[in-house]
């Protein structure tokens, strides 16, 4: 039987240098694509969609994609949806930060207590959204994990 | 005659989260416009470039850009041309690093003392054309 290919989440980040919340979105999907989620999530840099070639652009149709951006500019999502295909869903830190009430972030070199707990509590978040999306609409099972496609 | 706004030197690291040397290209950058050069660079995230940003677009096409890329890619450079910068230097963490073969970065979400070090050589290389754009009349023929 052939194996077919698993299927992943794209997580693109908008990195956002200029503020600390850009900060959270690299080390959260760090995080994600690292230790939480290593076998489930792929990224790009989201500026490779524009200075990248087609296949770069061809990410989001490819992969359902979460996209996180640190603030309601929404650089990722809009980057995204423009020039390669519309999120899956996606995450705004700023937001998520006032949600949870977590205090102001700040250090985007070095983030403060707020920044690290912004980190985790987005994490969770995109865990949460990819795990949705990897789940099997229910009363079926992916093809990719059907151990016989035979009648 | 090209009037310029300011000679405040626009810097724009990479947003790369794959390389270690992305890492270094965002460190050098936070080296320059927080400490080395408070008031003479600010930086522009690539983020907003991408998005087509008004303000954004308006600081790179006015004024001296410096972009750091951290692979071959030049993601920042080019996003910088595309965005109007009529003036961009353009440096790579790889030209750095092979100037100090014994500065290897290592890791993402938190670069080793080598790839600290390798920063802030990068970042005194950005200062010294910071300053030399600073220097400047405010006006180019």
């Amino acid at each position: 039987m052939p194996e077919l290919p698993k299927r992943k989440v794209g997580i693109v980040a908008c990195s956002g240098e200029e503020i600390a919340e850009g900060t959270v979105t690299r080390l959260a999907a760090l995080r994600v694509l690292h230790d939480l989620r290593p076998e489930d999530t792929v990224t790009i840099c989201l500026p490779l969609f524009l200075a990248g070639g087609e296949g770069d652009r061809a990410f989001a149709r490819f992969y359902p994609t979460v996209t996180i951006d640190g603030c309601e500019k929404r650089c990722a999502a809009h980057g995204t949806a423009t020039y390669s295909a519309e999120p899956a869903a996606s995450v705004v830190v700023s937001e998520l930060v006032a949600e949870c009430g977590l205090g102001a972030v700040e250090g985007r070199r070095r983030l403060n207590d707020a920044g690290r707990q912004a980190v985790e509590a987005t994490a969770e978040r995109v865990v949460a959204l990819v795990d949705g999306l990897l789940k099997p609409p229910s009363g079926r099972r992916f093809a990719a994990t059907l151990p016989s496609a035979g009648p | 005659m090209i009037k310029r706004v300011s000679n405040e030197t626009v810097v724009i690291p990479c947003s790369g989260i794959g390389k270690p040397f992305g890492s270094v290209s965002r460190e050098a950058a936070y080296e320059v416009v927080d400490a080395l050069r408070p008031n003479r660079a600010h930086l522009v995230a690539l983020s907003r470039l991408v998005l087509g940003d008004d303000e954004a677009r308006d600081a790179v096409a006015s004024r001296p850009v410096v972009t750091i890329d951290g692979c071959k890619l030049a993601c920042a450079a080019k996003m910088a041309k595309a965005s109007g910068a009529r003036e961009v230097r353009e440096l790579a963490v790889i030209d750095t690093f092979r100037r100090h073969p014994k500065l290897k970065p290592e890791g993402i979400a938190e670069l080793n003392e080598a790839g600290q070090q390798l920063a802030r050589v990068l970042a005194e290389e950005i200062a010294e054309i910071v300053d030399a754009h600073a220097g400047r009349e405010g006006t180019d023929a």
